[in-house]
């Protein structure tokens, strides 16, 4: 079996060398080419002597993306994708946080790159391509990989204003890629519609399907998702078999009828994951394409993708749709307020923290091994017959486990919100607010109904425009808030904490 | 027109909305705000845009959209 990601890519060009792995509208890599191409890449970054170091990659999403953050990996260090439509403040702060031995940036970014972090050598992708190919150096990096080596770093809201980095090894990955294996069908046909973005963790799935089952992946424009016609063109043009999108992109199309004239017409699987899925937007893809499996994933960028739950009977709009069981060498349970823990065959219907342990549990905060001891705790309860020597991973998540054992997601412990399929701290925009001036204090709270973040504030009343402006030099589009309320005094409790409850 | 600024000003506020003719092409519009403008234009102008007629073209600009609002109230 395969160990680590690189393993999977020599495989893959060895069965499959003229076959299309990634794809873009401007271009198409086969296994051939994205090996040779992760190659030279690879021969530069491991030619500086950093093994295991970061990587930053400044890209748009899209094949050569896919093409660098192989050739990081083949020369035996860890990449972190940046999202370059952040504003430069947060893409600082992150980089200043990373610490990269390199950055790699497309032709046109190396310029900024190297303005937002001036200690370490900024590539351009393109110079890295003509890179002459080192085999005995990459033979050597390969060989030493080991599965628990770090893959990536993940950088998701941080509560206090500061990005986190979380680091994830090869091992989860390939875990969830042989459990996919031993569950469905894949093969050399398949064609995956890309809509995760790359700084994600579920966009493993898109990066790594192709370089295990020689199936490619077709990198959707993110417009695209705006306009069904567009959509439902391109996804037949490209015939994608497979998608896994966050619900917001498949709720979307529910939303606009994306369906009533054309159809999808080769999807066989349908997997979503980052958020809850409603069950109206689900039921209208399923009155629509019948014929395809829906999955449901669960997992954090912590853990990787840890949970599924395949939908095969039908669901009332007032359902939940339950977060299932876990993976392969995944363990599931819920640590209650008084510590202890319950397993799925326990008591039902008592709510507690989901947390999990094996292979969901061998990522850790970048440089952050308080947070890390904080969040991965050690229990002994566990130990017996599970891998993962005792860690638990807390995810901050509530739930209980229903009839037949599954697990049932019922909410979050902390000020964590998922909107739009991202996972957004709210205290992270409080943080960014209230460095605007004239905002004394502020509290946000997500309306779940209207699926927007409520901004509300004391101080001196600013228009809706200033606050947006203002916000939006400090925080991604996906952070700004939908509606801001200017209070006299915002609700606090005893010890003069803003109380959130009574916002609302 | 004005009914359709007000939604424009809930929705993005940041933007030039009324002037600018490339609204999705320097992504003030993407695809969250389409969804809410989409559902509060069909609310507030009892509509119901069809999913094709959801393209870059009718949504670039306050202009186009309106062009857009006109000719389906005229066909119903």
């Amino acid at each position: 079996m395969a160990e680590t990601i690189l393993d999977y890519l020599e495989t893959a060009v060895k069965r499959f060398p003229g076959r299309p792995a990634y794809r873009d509208d401007s271009c198409t890599y086969t296994f051939s080419e994205i090996h040779h191409l992760a190659g030279a890449i690879g021969s530069r970054l491991g030619a500086l002597g950093r093994r295991g170091g970061p990587v930053a990659v400044l890209m748009e999403k899209g094949a050569d993306l896919a093409a660098a953050l192989l050739g990081v990996v083949s020369g035996g260090l860890c990449y972190c994708p940046i999202d370059v439509g952040m504003p430069k403040e947060r893409i600082r702060q992150i980089l200043s946080s990373l610490r990269p031995v390199a950055m790699i940036a497309s032709e046109k970014l190396t310029g900024t790159a190297g303005m937002l972090y001036e200690a370490c050598p900024v590539f351009s992708f393109e110079a890295l391509c003509e890179t002459e190919e080192d085999p005995l150096l990459l033979a050597e990096i390969r060989s030493r990989l080991e599965p628990a080596d770090c893959l990536s770093i993940l950088y998701t809201s941080g509560s206090t204003g500061v990005p986190k980095g979380v680091a994830g090894t090869h091992g989860a990955v390939i875990n969830y890629l042989e459990w996919l294996d031993s569950r469905y069908a894949f093969g050399p046909e398949d064609v995956l519609g890309n809509q995760v973005p790359l700084h994600f963790a579920a966009a493993n799935h898109d990066l790594y399907c192709p370089l295990r089952f020689g199936c490619s992946v077709y990198f959707i424009p993110p417009d695209a998702f705006m306009f069904p016609k567009q959509l439902v063109s391109l996804l037949n043009e490209n015939r994608v078999t497979t998608v896994l999108w966050v619900p917001f992109a498949l709720g979307m199309a529910a939303k606009l009828r994306a369906f009533e004239k054309e159809r999808p017409e080769f999807l066989r699987y349908v997997f979503f994951i980052g958020e809850v899925m409603p069950v109206r937007q689900l039921n209208y893809w399923r009155s629509h394409i019948p014929e395809a499996l829906y999955v449901n994933l669960y997992g954090c960028t912590e853990t990787y993708i840890c949970c599924f739950y395949e939908i095969r009977r039908e669901f009332a709009e007032d359902e939940t749709l339950p977060i299932g069981e876990p993976l392969t060498n995944v363990g599931v349970c819920l640590l209650k307020e008084d510590g202890s823990i319950l397993l799925p065959k326990e008591e039902k219907s008592a709510e507690g923290e989901l947390c999990v342990f094996g292979a969901a549990a061998e990522g850790s905060y970048y440089r952050d091994s308080d947070r890390t001891a904080e969040q991965f705790i050690r229990r002994k309860e566990i130990l017996a017959g599970a891998a993962g020597e005792g860690i638990l991973y807390r995810t901050g998540d509530l739930a209980r486990f229903g009839a037949a054992g599954e697990l049932i997601f019922c909410g979050r412990q902390d000020e964590q919100i998922k909107h739009l399929g991202y996972r957004i701290e709210l205290g992270e925009i409080e943080a960014a607010a209230r460095g605007i001036e004239g905002i004394e204090d502020c509290a946000c709270v997500y309306d779940r109904k209207g699926e927007r973040i409520m901004f509300c504030y004391e101080g001196a009343e600013r228009s809706k425009k200033e606050l947006s402006q203002a916000l939006a030099g400090k925080l991604p589009r996906y952070m700004l808030p939908g509606k801001y309320v200017h209070v006299e005094r915002l609700p606090r409790n005893a010890n003069g904490k803003v109380d959130r409850g009574r916002i609302v | 027109m004005n009914e359709l600024y007000e939604i424009l000003e809930d929705i993005i506020p940041e933007a030039d909305y009324k002037t600018s003719t490339s609204l999705v092409k320097d992504g003030n519009l993407t695809s969250f705000e389409l969804v809410r403008l989409v559902t509060q234009i069909n609310d507030v102008f009892d509509l119901s845009i069809p999913s094709e007629e959801i393209t870059p073209e009718n949504f670039d600009s306050a202009e186009a959209m309106y062009r857009l609002i006109e000719r389906l109230e005229g066909e119903e």
